[in-house]
């Protein structure tokens, strides 16, 4: 399994955080910092959103995606970054997991 | 992330500046860091500068565990690149699915009846002649050259300017029989089995691939398999 940042030119995370917030537009982003086992993105990726829920890239196969918006419209409310960890073991704490049994750690920051 | 933060990082993107994003994972500190120089390592521990180089190098995010804490190096790299030579049938396929795999793609061929806007759409066409093309375009360690003309007059001066730079692919179409007068005419030219191992030839993964979009998908896939696993 290969672990590099992989980003398509189609997909301008960077790019629409910058736009959306010349927009005048409250956005955050979630970026992969650490994976364990058969996790569906590699660390470095990252997954874009903005006040109404928009998103823009990923940070799983679309697994835990619903919940990192959650907290990412919380961290656009308080500006406090947070550091979040998904897998089979904390399931249901979460509510959310990942089916492919592997663990991912995503850290969430609000774009000033 | 700063907004001041984040627009200089996308004019690093923009500029094709290889550039790392650190982030203190207990704090939220963030800053830029680059290949080059001590540029945004102020106030950041000495392993986080060095490191950074690495996970440039590597192309590969990473976290340090430092005395304030872990941080999070996260690489942006500018977009790797392919050089198709030869605006042919299997071009026309390859240049897409290249594009989404997240490579900058220009085509080149100096026969214009084939490089034209109408059968290549949003790739960048050059009607230079391969070897004048090629000393434009300096491909480097995140280029992939493949040759797809079978011609010899255009296919020969694109491998020998490929060989000659550090790109981490090259691909060149042909049967055996073709790829084997082609290697013996570099070899004339000079270059050593050795040099000339760095050729994929026939090119692709061999999966049975008989149409040009499918001689495309095996062509990618080798490009993929030699940037991925070959480098790890």
């Amino acid at each position: 399994m290969t672990t590099a940042t992989v980003t398509t030119a189609h997909e301008d995370i960077l790019g629409q955080l910058a736009a959306w917030r010349e927009a005048g537009k409250k956005c955050a982003v979630a970026t992969v910092v650490e994976t364990w086992g058969s996790a569906p993105r590699p660390a470095g990726s990252q997954l874009g959103i903005d006040e109404t829920g928009a998103i823009i890239g990923s940070v799983s196969g679309g697994c835990v995606e619903g919940a990192v918006v959650q907290e990412a419209l919380e961290a656009m409310q308080d500006g406090k970054p947070r550091l979040l960890e998904f897998g089979v073991s904390n399931s249901e704490a979460w509510e959310v997991g990942l089916a492919c049994g592997g663990k991912i750690r995503i850290f969430v920051e609000q774009v000033e | 992330m700063d907004r001041a933060l984040l627009a200089q990082l996308n004019a690093d993107r923009a500029a094709k500046v290889p550039v790392a994003v650190a982030t203190n994972l207990k704090s939220g500190a963030q800053t830029l860091l680059y290949l080059y120089g001590k540029r945004g390592a102020n106030g950041w521990p000495n392993q986080v500068a060095e490191r950074a180089r690495a996970v440039l190098v590597a192309d590969k995010a990473e976290t340090v565990e430092t005395e304030d804490g872990p941080v999070f190096l996260n690489p942006f790299n500018p977009p790797l690149r392919l050089i198709a030579v030869g605006a042919v049938h299997i071009t026309q396929a390859l240049a897409p699915m290249a594009s989404l795999a997240g490579y900058a793609v220009t085509v080149v061929d100096p026969r214009r009846t084939f490089a034209t806007e109408s059968r290549f759409p949003d790739v960048v066409l050059s009607n230079a002649w391969p070897d004048e093309a090629m000393a434009g375009l300096k491909p480097d360690l995140r280029t992939a050259v493949v040759t797809l003309t079978h011609d010899p007059k255009l296919d020969d001066p694109a491998l020998d300017a490929a060989l000659k730079s550090d790109a981490f692919y090259i691909g060149s179409l042909g049967s055996k029989k073709t790829h084997n007068a082609r290697l013996e005419r570099l070899r004339r030219a000079g270059f050593s089995d050795n040099e000339l191992a760095r050729i994929h030839g026939p090119v692709g993964l061999s999966i049975g691939a008989k149409s040009p979009a499918e001689i495309a998908i095996s062509i990618l896939a080798q490009m993929t398999q030699a940037l991925r696993q070959e480098a790890a």
